[in-house]
């Protein structure tokens, strides 16, 4: 894996070219957004509601569809794939949800299982008869975020932060090369919150995946995300390390506000940088 | 709303003199048209049956008890065939109604413009006209008897069945939907894995309901030929064997209750 990792390095795991979204409202949710994101590296997508955060995350794997321009994910054009392509290339992004979105009336191991869905057929996944390697990698997973004695549970059975820990078994079993993470610890607590963020960057460290992650909470996604881009009206307009987001930029971005309570934590690192 | 003003003061009132004179005269029609109706109904009305009905039914009810309790004998086939019209009409009602409700559905509907106001249409069309009706027109297409009575249920219950169904299909949660299709599945999966779980309460719940519907109506299904019950009761009826009547009445009760029982059971079991 290191070896591969090595030779990824250098090359975009995902490039967005001019991306719009117009919405039939007429409501432009991104206006031509160019980004690239190299493999294994971890990014948070900052800005105020409605700034087109989501809207970007899911024009990526088309679950919007974007209007113009072009989504690279790794040599393919994921705007110009037809339906089955599109389902194939699916696979390589795990999606992660704000409220989980499990399938609640399914147990935590049909949910985690449900992740391979796009490489086992109709049948097989209807009767439940999984490849015994999909089975192992979902208890591997379920052990490696600490749920193999829920394996059993009824998904909304489950704490909020048990189910989020379910959501990224799901969207991790697929194998994916990219993670797509919309909001993840909005609707946690702030110490839930802090352990999935730890978790979600952990495991990408370990994979060395790429991940996209909106993320409401500035000072969370400083405390664990090597680069910060800001969008604000579907533009972006800050994309730096977390140190570079000064109380101007986060105004740029959210618009006029107290911010020096928010990253007084970032200038007591830079002090502590200064000092060494 | 007008406003007078009287001698300084405004006066308010409700309604302007010309819609209350228009409104009285509206009332002075509908009266006459009442005296009018009564006077015509009155004119038809033999009052000497209206006057006699207490005393006639007192003494069918005479007639009528006690039961003529060996007559349960002929009653376990009946009944047994009526629960079988219900149970069976039912089972093919959903049959056929799971996929028309899919069809309805707005964020099921492989095509808004043509394929969901066909479905709509069955379910409407089917739901409109009473199971009696359908059994009268399929014993003259498939004969009279039991299975008449089975496909005259099940007709009536896809409308029933599907509407109710394609209303929970579009109240489900979309996330889980977008989760799901997020992973690369094909339509199928989504649909066995991101809306199916979720209706499946709804889907448990309507059938024990229209199960239970089911069983009152065909025990009238006999009435027109049918099979069931009700042909125990048309018979009776017709030679006056008042005491079979009340014991058929009884029986009818007595599988309804236990029914509604059943049901209710189900239905708590699954919410």
């Amino acid at each position: 894996m290191g070896l591969s990792h090595c030779r990824a390095r250098g090359f975009l795991m995902l490039r967005l070219q001019k991306l719009t979204k117009t919405y039939k409202t007429g409501d432009q949710a991104l206006k031509a957004i160019d980004l690239e994101v190299p493999k294994g590296q971890v990014l948070a997508l900052i800005g105020p509601s409605g700034a087109g955060k989501s809207t970007m995350i899911r024009c990526i794997n088309r679950l919007v569809e974007p209007t113009s321009g072009a989504v690279m994910l790794d040599e393919t054009d994921l705007t110009k794939l037809g339906a089955g392509a599109l389902r194939r290339a699916r696979r390589e992004m795990g999606m992660i949800f704000q409220e989980y979105a499990l399938v609640e009336r399914l147990t935590v191991m049909e949910n985690v299982l449900s992740g391979r869905l796009g490489y086992v057929g109709f049948w097989r996944s209807f009767l439940r008869r999984y490849p015994q390697s999909d089975v192992d990698e979902a208890f591997r997973l379920l052990d490696r975020v600490g749920l193999l004695h829920m394996a059993d549970k009824r998904a909304d059975e489950l704490s909020g932060g048990q189910r989020q820990r379910v959501g990224i078994c799901r969207a991790l079993i697929q194998n994916p090369k990219l993670l797509l993470v919309d909001e993840p610890t909005a609707s946690l607590d702030p110490k839930t919150s802090r352990q999935i963020m730890r978790l979600i960057t952990e495991l990408c460290r370990e994979r060395g995946l790429a991940a996209i992650i909106n993320i409401h909470d500035v000072a969370l996604a400083q405390m664990f995300v090597p680069r910060i881009v800001g969008l604000r009206f579907g533009e972006i307009v800050f994309d730096g390390v977390p140190n570079a987001l000064t109380p101007e930029k986060l105004t740029e971005i959210y618009g006029e506000e107290d911010w020096e309570a928010t990253i007084e934590k970032v200038d007591d690192e830079e002090d502590v940088e200064a000092a060494e | 709303m007008p406003v007078l003003d009287k001698q300084g003061a405004q006066i308010w009132r409700r309604r302007t003199q010309g819609e209350t004179l228009f409104r009285w005269f509206g009332w002075l029609i509908g009266a006459a048209v009442f005296v009018v109706c009564w006077q015509r109904i009155s004119e038809s009305t033999t009052w000497f049956f209206v006057w006699d009905a207490p005393r006639i039914a007192n003494d069918i009810w005479t007639r009528a008890t006690p039961p003529r309790w060996e007559y349960i004998t002929q009653l376990g086939r009946p009944i047994w065939d009526t629960l079988n019209i219900a149970t069976l009409g039912t089972l093919i009602a959903l049959c056929l109604a799971v996929p028309v409700a899919f069809l309805a559905a707005r964020n099921t509907t492989p095509s808004a413009w043509l394929v969901r106001p066909i479905a709509l249409l069955i379910i409407v069309s089917t739901r409109s006209i009473n199971s009696l009706i359908w059994a009268l027109l399929l014993i003259a297409i498939i004969g009279p008897g039991v299975f008449a009575g089975v496909i005259a249920i099940a007709i009536r219950s896809i409308g029933f069945c599907a509407k109710l169904l394609y209303e929970a299909i579009e109240e489900i949660d979309q996330t889980q939907v977008e989760a799901i299709t997020a992973t690369g599945a094909s339509r199928w999966q989504v649909m066995a894995y991101g809306i199916v779980p979720q209706i499946l309460p709804a889907f448990a719940g309507v059938a024990v309901f229209r199960w239970d519907i089911n069983i009152r109506e065909s025990t009238v299904l006999g009435l027109v030929g049918a099979g069931g019950i009700g042909l125990q009761l048309s018979s009776s009826l017709n030679v006056l064997a008042w005491p079979q009547v009340s014991l058929i009445l009884l029986v009818i009760l007595v599988a309804v209750v236990i029914s509604e029982w059943v049901s209710a059971k189900v239905r708590g079991a699954i919410i």
